[in-house]
Formats: structure tokens, sequence, C-alpha cells
């Protein structure tokens, strides 16, 4: 009997069912959108993925002066510039905004970035309410849920579930119909954007050349909050920043498609600073906090590619071993691909408790192709597993491949190894610690051994 | 990926086998041998050759992988084409060794390797021009295109050969983006993710209920063929060279 030994793979067998069947008929119909949306309206849709992958690899090799040019246009627009260079900074100065003004309700937009630095528990624990106004995300924060996906972060429940927990929280007997449920939360929200004092929001993009954030929505909900209180917080990594306006149709373009298979975002906000003049509607005060915790470590790694990334999920949806296991199963804020890169190397010096998440992959590469900003995952999880094996951190399913390579380049050796009845012994799976061959016929067979024929019979033609 | 730079193309080439063709698939090694010698190629097996590294490669370790490239790279040194019926195992030589070998010096070998391998129906299509595969095969097949033939010529041209075969019918598998959920050693370290993959994967095909599944990497076949033995539902697996092979030798 084999047993597994890799936390994901533990977690993936005790999936429920239910749960994984809701993840992968969710994420079939996403992976079929985008590739027909993107076919539908280009021609060459990978030249596009390329040119953004370019762009956004350039900016981040500037990314000093690009966030330098962002900083000075917010100012000049009349927005208040912060930097934060840990989670804790970001918390504190979110809390210290908050406070300056008296704000103790918050309404919040979607944001990965504050899921990241875990800020709804922060304020909630400093006496400020925090409301999540997505409606995915409202239903993780009710259920004290974490979202198992960037975009869809109830990907993980299904309707009944969801309808299930409304009743419990008191916002209407069970109704598992999705347009009630909506009704509810929208009726339940309305009153949190009337009483809220702050609202906050991530970005999406930033543009360096004007200081315009960028927040897309599917729901208006980012809108709202704005449009109801005076005093907006953004939260935003460093990341964020794209060289020109221009570039934002690049960008738009591609994640609209990529994310949802939408060729835009229903609102797409470009938010240029506080309330003036030639901006007559808004909050009168804006504050925008740039976010480091452990990007720029990452950016002087070689693994700094991952910094490209726009969130956009394609990556999860496309990805054999996220369907099996949701989100939640990378034990970190983000999951999938994504996340088996980004969450070691965001851990800093915690990199050995996340180094099992690159190895959770069978390499296939789907990843990249769907990449918007073409990032090398495959690549970059190659890398990280060469950093753990040369930081000598053990983890289950490591192989010891040097003797395999001792072998590997002893062609006599060789040759007896796999002509002789034990050849299996020699194979790299039979020397891994989770009694690999019968992990292999558990659940498969094996073919029919035939070492050494293949050799024999060219030695056989050779003689003839 | 694809490879960006000429490669050599004459009749005159080196084989590389594989490992696994050394302990399980004696008859596709063969079949390879045949069908290049049939578009009248010279087949010269390198006896000294082993494995292309990427047991070690995939698992993080460097220097074991950068050992077995290094030796592999020796034993197939010179300007001839070296030709690999696998797409993962090519794609080793060609895209896994810029990884293995970026920063590191004395690369000469590596990247000559590199620049010579092409994986077999890619060479046979876009390398000899060989576009007709005559004969008869009254069959439906499920073509598995590997996840290390992503964006390479690979898939094209094994559909180009196969449809040329009269009576071939080929059929479309569903989830065609999604692994089969061997991934080497991640198939016995992961076991239960890799199982449920193949399960997905296998599901598709045999929804098709197709005669055959074919593919250009035998670690595919052998993974989705053991689930389904294991299952005891029925489907023979073959590679795209085995089903030239036999369809017949008499090409010119």
């Amino acid at each position: 009997m084999s047993k597994s030994v890799q936390p994901i793979d533990v977690f993936a067998r005790d999936l429920p069912r239910e749960t994984r069947d809701a993840v992968l008929s969710s994420v079939m119909t996403r992976v079929a959108g985008r590739k027909a949306k993107l076919e539908e309206d280009y021609g060459d849709p990978d030249a596009l993925r390329r040119l953004a992958g370019e762009v956004k690899q350039h900016t981040l090799e500037h990314l000093d002066e690009y966030l330098e040019q962002a900083e000075a246009a917010l100012l000049k627009n009349g927005a208040k510039v912060h930097f934060a260079s840990t989670a804790e900074d970001a918390r504190e100065q979110v809390l210290a905004i908050l406070n300056e003004n008296g704000s103790k309700r918050v309404v919040k937009s979607k944001s990965m970035v504050t899921e990241e630095i875990h800020l709804n528990d922060y304020l909630e624990k400093n006496g400020v309410e925090c409301v999540e106004t997505d409606l995915g995300e409202f239903i993780i924060q009710i259920d004290e849920d974490t979202p198992s996906h960037i975009v869809q972060p109830i990907i993980h429940k299904n309707r009944r579930q969801v309808a299930e927990s409304f009743e419990e929280h008191g916002l209407g007997e069970y109704n598992d119909d999705p347009q009630t449920i909506t009704r509810r939360a929208r009726k339940h929200l309305r009153e949190k954007y009337l009483q809220s004092d702050a609202g906050m929001t991530g970005a999406n993009f930033v543009s360096a050349e004007s200081g315009r954030l960028v927040v897309v929505t599917n729901e208006g909900n980012a809108r709202f909050g704005m449009a109801a209180n005076g005093l907006h917080i953004a939260l935003v990594g460093i990341e964020k920043v794209v060289p020109r306006d221009k570039d934002l149709g690049l960008f738009l373009n591609l994640l609209g498609r990529s994310a949802t298979a939408q060729q835009l975002t229903v609102y797409t906000q470009f938010i240029k600073g506080p309330r003036s003049a030639e901006q007559p509607s808004g909050p009168e005060q804006m504050h925008v906090i740039f976010l480091d915790n452990g990007r720029s470590k990452v950016l002087a790694s070689k693994e700094r590619d991952i910094l490209r990334c726009i969130r956009c999920g394609a990556c999860l949806n496309v990805c054999p071993v996220y369907r099996q296991t949701s989100g939640h199963g990378y034990r970190a804020v983000y999951g999938g691909p994504v996340g088996a890169v980004l969450s070691p190397l965001l851990a800093g010096d915690d990199f050995p408790k996340y180094a099992d998440l690159p190895k959770a992959s069978s390499l296939c590469g789907a990843c990249n192709e769907v990449c918007p900003v073409n990032i090398p995952i495959p690549e970059l999880l190659l890398r990280l597993r060469s950093r753990a094996n040369q930081e000598g951190i053990k983890s289950a399913g490591s192989p010891p491949m040097a003797p395999f390579a001792k072998l590997a380049t002893s062609p006599k050796l060789w040759r007896t190894a796999m002509t002789a009845s034990k050849a299996m012994n020699h194979l790299p799976i039979t020397m891994m610690p989770v009694k690999p061959l019968q992990a292999w016929l558990k659940i498969r067979t094996l073919p029919k051994w035939s070492g050494g024929e293949f050799r024999r019979w060219m030695k056989e033609r050779g003689r003839n | 990926m694809s490879q960006t730079k000429s490669r050599p193309a004459g009749r005159k080439v080196l084989l590389m086998a594989t490992c696994l063709s050394d302990v399980f698939f004696a008859d596709m090694a063969k079949a390879t041998v045949e069908v290049l010698e049939a578009v009248g190629c010279e087949v010269i097996f390198p006896e000294a050759q082993t494995c292309c590294g990427q047991p070690a490669f995939n698992s993080g370790d460097f220097p074991a992988a950068e050992k077995i490239g290094r030796y592999t790279a020796e034993v197939f040194a010179g300007d001839l084409p070296v030709i690999v019926p696998s797409g993962s195992c090519a794609a080793m030589h060609f895209h896994g060794s810029q990884l293995l070998f970026e920063d590191k010096a004395d690369t000469e070998e590596v990247e000559s390797l590199a620049g010579r391998t092409w994986e077999l129906f890619d060479f046979l299509v876009n390398g000899l021009g060989v576009k007709q595969w005559a004969g008869t095969l009254n069959k439906k097949i499920a073509l598995h295109h590997s996840c290390h033939t992503r964006g390479s010529d690979t898939g094209a041209a094994m559909e180009t050969l196969l449809s040329s075969i009269e009576g071939v019918e080929l059929v479309e598998v569903g989830t065609p983006e999604q692994c089969c959920g061997f991934g080497g050693t991640f198939s016995v370290t992961f076991p239960h993710l890799s199982g449920e993959i193949g399960q997905v994967k296998l599901d598709s095909v045999l929804e098709q209920s197709p005669d055959l599944l074919v593919s250009a990497d035998m670690s595919c076949l052998m993974h989705m063929g053991g689930l389904a033995e294991k299952q005891n539902k029925n489907i023979e697996t073959r590679h795209a060279v085995q089903v030239l092979r036999d369809v017949g030798l008499k090409q010119r």
C-alpha cells in the first residue's frame, strides 16, 4: 500500500469530490472561453502575449525609475504616496491613515495584496470594520474562509453551500438561486457602503507616466466604494507599474480575455488622483501605498520573471494539479502555478516551508502557454527545485540522483543494469522514499520488461 | 519550445533510443530504426548512450543532470543529426540544457547536441520532407500530444503522416491542453495527483472509443495505458512510429 507523503498530494486525496468537481467544471469553462475569445479577436494572440511579457520585463528591469516616475506623477495629481517594505508596515500605514481621518468603517474591493498582508484581521483587531464588497470575497469573509482562486475566490463552493451560509448569517432563508443570492448580498452591502467612511482598493496597473491607477471589477463595487466616501486608500504591489498610459490597452485587452474570457471587464476605472478641478468627482483624499513585502528580493533573484504576473488566474485554470486541489492545496495566498513560484519566494527566510510546492508539478507547461505575460513558469519551478536542492532542504520525494548520474555516465554499468533482471531497481523512481514501485503499481500496470532486447537486435543487424 | 537554429538534416543520423527503450520499449526503438531506414537513412546507434538526464534535472539536482548532460553530449559528438523518438527527451537536449548550462563554461558540446537534436516526427516531416506514408490502416486513432512537444512542430508532423495513411481516422481528444499526469518522478512522489490527472485524460480518450491511442512519447502512453489496464479498460497504445512501421516499410 503506497502512502502519500506530500502535503498537497494528501490535500488532493482528501478534498471532497463535490469541491473538486466544482473547481474542475468552472475552470474548464474558463479555459475554453479564454481560448475562443483570444482566437476570435486576434490573428496571433501569442504575439500579443510575448509583447506584453516584454513590456513587463522591461518595466521590472527599470522598476526603480518607473516607481519614481509614478510617485512623482501621483504627487503632482494631489495623491499621497507611501512605501511599505513589509506587510506589517503596510498594515500600520493603512491604520494610521484611517485613524487620522477618524474612519471606522471601510468598504473594500477585491485585492489579493490585502489578502497577502492579512489586512482585514488586523483592522478588525484595531476596531475598524472592514467589509469585502466583491460578492465572492464577501462570501469568503462571512464564512471565515480564504480565497482559493485569484479571480474566482469561491471557486471551491457551490451555490448550495453559499445559500446555507447566507441563511446561517441572517441574510435570508435558504435559497440557492444565484440571482436571489446576489440580490440579498447587494441589499446588505448597500447599507455598508452608505455607512462607510473609507474605501479601499488594490490596483491592476499603475501608469508611471500619468500616475493613473487602473482598477477593474465586474460588479462596479470598487467605484461604489469610492463614490460613497471621501477617503480612498489603494494598496498596490510595486510590480504593478507599467511605463505609459498607452501600454494599458495591451494589458487590459489581455487581462479580461485571459481571466474571464471578456473583451473588457465590465467596470474599468482610471483613477488619477483625488477630487480636483480637473476631476470633479471622487474622494477628496487619495493615498497610494506601494508594497514591497519581499518583491525587491524576488527582483534581485533569477526568478524575477514571476513579477510580470498580472493576476489573471489563467495558469490556475489550465493547471492539471490546481484542477485537483483548488488554491487551498497550496497553503498560501497565491495558489496554482504562479503561487508555486511566488509563495516560496515571498516567504523569504521561510523558503524551506514552501520548497515542496515547486515540485508539485508535472512540468507540463500549460501555464506558460496561456500566460498573458509569457512567464516561463516551468523554468522558474525548476530553478526553485534546484535552489532547494542546493540549500539541502529535505522534503519528501526528492530522490537522490547522484547514484543515477553515476550509472548514466558509466556505459558498461548502465547496460548491465538495464539488461539484468533487477534492473528496475536502478531507475530513479525506485530510489525514492515512498516505495515508488508500489505507488506506481497500486493504480497502474507496468509494461512487459524488454531490457537489453533492442541493443541485442541492433548488434545482430550489424553482423548481417 | 520550438528551435530557432537551423539543424542538420542529412540521411546519416545518430539515434538516441531513450532509456525507456532500453528497459521497456524495445519494439518502439526497432520501429524507429526501420522507419528511418525505410526513408533512406543510415542509422548509427552509439552504444555508450544512456539517458538525457531529465530525471535528475526535473528533480532539481542540476549537478547530477549536468554530469549526464555532458556525458551524453560527448557520446553524440560530431556533426550528424541526432534523432530521438521522444518529444520529452528531445526537449531536454534543446530546451532543458539551456537552463542547465546557463552561466557554465565549456558548453560547446552540449550546444552542438542541442543544435542537432530532432524529435523523430519533426525530423521525418520537416527535416527530410517525408509528408506521405503509403499503406492502409482502417483504424480510429486518438492522438495524444505530449506536453513537452508544446510549441514544437512535432504534433503537426505526426498528424501529417498519420492522416496520410489510407483508412486512418484521427479523432480529437477532449482536454487537449491537459497533461497525462506522468511527469517522470512526479508520478510516484505525487501518486494521488498523478493518478487523478491521468484519469481525467484517460476518460477523455475513452469517450472517443478509439482503436488506438497514439503519441510521440512512450512515457505518456505507459502512464495512460497502465492506468487503463489496471481498470480493465481496453485501450491499445502505440507510439506513432510503430504505427508507421506496421502500416508498411516500402516507402520509396
